[in-house]
């Protein structure tokens, strides 16, 4: 392979790790926004994996000849349903009742791992078959790539080479940018995460702000979980597969300064610091594990270097992490 | 005509704070919420299973008191648990939302590694406890202080900083278990001197866990006397309640948000070296296996009072070790403990909410409970 070539390889490498960052990040910025730190994301990435498994599981059991695109839209719904779900479990106790957004955060993370690791270990045995579970058909369905993008060379290559999820995670991430700056709605939700009190008077429904943001935010990050699952595994469920890319996610969330456009390339960055050791010649297995610290060392020096510099626009939303209560000001 | 107005106005449901709950009450209500998060527990499993749930109940009660031996490691794990939730709890109090246990436990461990594997064999047990101590702590207290200070200083989010610095310590635990680790190429560290027991704990009375048991018993007591009656801990309750209060009767703010956090990480440190030296003789990555995490909620629903975390810390641990129980009895994946564990919390959570709140159904003809009500929302 020529320098060129193994420089391309690298990129798209890093843009494959990227995308279920890019995913997650997403769908805690809108979840952030609106002044909920769900840091249940995690969780939620996972049972967007699994939800997206079992669904593609039944569909692969229920019929002999299945149809590619019948299997992609059973999966992709499973997931948006499963991890909309758990957002809203989560928007319900933080909303609703009030509830501490970090137990509440952390408790869904341990609850969405759980189903996961549970349902992708036993799902094939409690229904009578044993094995794990391999989707390989729905798996190839989701890696599908433009019939031509191979004999385009490097620009293939670099361009033209993913499933349909990882462009769906961009366009995903372009229309938020655009909805959080550009419209009324983007308008109102900032104002819910920055001071609900104040929406609250100028006529804004803050309760069905939050709820929508927290819930469309968890979707988005399950479909996370669901790229990596179905697209970059192939279809196969390996518990705690998975990783801490969750936590990467909600690290990403700061880096792009709560700014969706930024996760993009963020995201690709993150996913290039994740896997650069093993592309750096000669390291040893103990450097190995010094520089997957990067992403997260990156993150800590972006967090201080925005607290310090005091912009008004690279700072957290104002009310992020606290419940609003109208009658307690 | 004008009772029909107000009739209308008033939403069919009304939430309103508690001026104050008798404890009884709000511990009777905690006490429904987990008969029903048990119930709808029960549920799940019968569901996955097909078991009686009757039997599902046995073996949940069996995972802490089915033996002698299971009733001693559910009180280590209740010590542990309770040590790492003390360590989180002042700096709860102030309303700094510490969530890098994990990672001040993680560095505790490390350090006292460290100690055990260079010094365990060279000097004297009653030399060698003092430096582990020492060093634990005051690995606890590095990990813990840095984020302080930032958040001391620059208001730099404190729940953000100190999640990342977990992975930070993870990896560095990682990094250091590459050059220890035993035998080679497992990734392991093994039993640290397991011929010689250099830097193990001592047991006493013949009981392995004993020792770890009493000293986080003595920390209990120790940081309920220093929350409830010393100077520094009504300081930290005042920058808890209001930060502009804090300043407005003199209270150097940045300097009590740093020694909270540096009394958090000292604990931590404690914690870690406990966990190394008083239970496992090795370290690894999940050392402390999510006990950070946990801690908060312990922590949480005690409403930060250490004596009652001795309370919240046991339902956590019963719960966990019953949760595992039944994964092995019926034979289920071990990540149902998990998802059983979430069910409780997520119960125990929302019942919080009836705690505090009260829920104030439309009265329908009466003009003076509604103004009393209302009284009583302000």
């Amino acid at each position: 392979m020529g320098i060129l070539a193994s420089i391309v390889f690298f990129i798209k490498q890093s843009i494959i790790q990227g995308i279920p960052l890019l995913y997650g990040s997403t769908g805690e910025i809108i979840t952030e926004k609106s002044g909920n730190l769900n840091l249940g994301i995690p969780g939620i990435m996972y049972m967007g994996g699994i939800s997206g498994v079992i669904g593609g599981y039944f569909y692969e059991r229920s019929t002999d000849n299945p149809n590619a695109f019948l299997a992609i839209f059973i999966t992709f719904m499973s997931a948006i349903v499963g991890s909309a779900l758990l957002a809203l479990i989560y928007s319900f106790l933080t909303i609703t009742l009030h509830a501490n957004q970090n137990v509440t955060g952390l408790t869904l993370t341990t609850f969405g791992v759980g189903i996961g690791n549970f349902f992708g270990g036993s799902l094939t045995k409690l229904f009578g078959e044993g094995g794990s579970i391999s989707l390989m058909f729905t798996g190839n369905a989701f890696k599908a790539t433009l019939p031509f993008a191979s004999k385009l060379g490097l620009f293939g290559e670099l361009f033209l080479s993913y499933g349909f999820l990882a462009y769906l995670a961009v366009i995903i991430a372009i229309i938020s940018s655009i909805i959080l700056t550009k419209t009324r709605v983007g308008l109102n939700l900032r104002a819910v995460g920055e001071n609900p009190a104040t929406a609250d008077a100028a006529g804004i429904n803050v309760t069905l702000y939050k709820y929508v943001a927290t819930c469309i935010g968890g979707a988005i990050a399950g479909l996370g979980g669901l790229y990596f699952i179905m697209d970059y595994t192939g279809g196969s469920w390996t518990n705690g597969g998975f990783g801490d890319r969750g936590w990467l996610a909600i690290a990403l969330v700061i880096f792009a300064l709560w700014k969706p456009k930024h996760s993009i390339w963020g995201s690709f960055l993150f996913g290039g610091l994740y896997i650069v050791y093993l592309y750096i010649p000669g390291l040893g297995r103990s450097s190995q594990e010094i520089f997957k610290m990067l992403p997260y060392v990156v993150t800590l020096v972006v967090l201080v270097l925005t607290s310090m510099r005091k912009k008004r626009e690279y700072q957290p939303p104002e009310s992020l992490g606290t419940t609003y209560f109208r009658e307690e000001r | 005509m004008t009772n029909n107005a107000v009739k209308h106005s008033e939403p069919l449901l009304r939430v309103s704070k508690r001026a104050e709950v008798v404890w009884w009450k709000g511990w009777i209500i905690r006490g429904i919420s987990i008969v029903l998060a048990l119930i709808a527990c029960a549920f799940i499993i019968v569901l996955l299973t097909g078991q009686n749930p009757i039997e599902v109940y046995g073996a949940l009660i069996k995972g802490s008191f089915g033996s002698s031996r299971k009733v001693w490691i559910m009180l280590q794990n209740l010590a542990m648990l309770l040590c790492v939730s003390l360590a989180v709890t002042p700096a709860f109090k102030m309303r700094f939302w510490n969530i890098g246990a994990e990672g001040q436990v993680l560095m505790g461990c490390l350090a006292t590694s460290v100690c055990m594997i260079y010094l365990g064999d060279k000097l004297p047990i009653g030399l060698l406890i003092p430096i582990m101590l020492i060093a634990s702590v005051l690995a606890g207290v590095i990990w813990a202080v840095i984020p302080a200070i930032f958040n001391a200083n620059w208001k730099t989010n404190e729940t953000l900083f100190t999640l990342m610095m977990n992975y930070v310590a993870t990896q560095l635990v990682a990094f250091c278990i590459v050059f220890w680790e035993n035998p080679l190429g497992s990734n392991t560290v093994g039993v640290i001197n397991s011929s010689t027991q250099g830097g193990w704990l001592p047991v006493i009375f013949g009981q392995k866990y004993l020792l770890n048991i009493l000293v986080v018993a003595a920390l209990t007591v120790g940081l309920y006397i220093y929350l409830k009656y010393s100077k520094q801990g009504y300081e930290i309750s005042v920058v808890g309640e209001s930060v502009n209060t804090a300043k407005y009767v003199g209270i150097n703010v940045k300097k009590v948000i740093i020694r909270t956090m540096a009394i958090s990480g000292a604990i931590c440190g404690v914690a870690g070296l406990l966990l190394v030296s008083g239970t496992d003789h090795t370290i690894s990555t999940t050392t402390v296996g999510g006990m950070g995490f946990t801690a908060i909620m312990v922590s949480w629903l005690a409403k930060f009072n250490p004596a009652l975390m001795t309370l919240t810390s046991f339902l956590i641990v019963f719960l966990d070790r019953g949760a595992s129980e039944i994964a092995t009895a019926f034979r289920l994946n071990e990540s149902v403990a998990d998802i059983l564990t979430g069910v409780i919390l997520f119960f125990i959570i929302g019942s919080e909410f009836f705690v505090n709140y009260k829920l104030n159904l439309r009265k329908k003809h009466n003009q003076g409970n509604l103004s009393a009500s209302a009284k009583e929302g302000k």
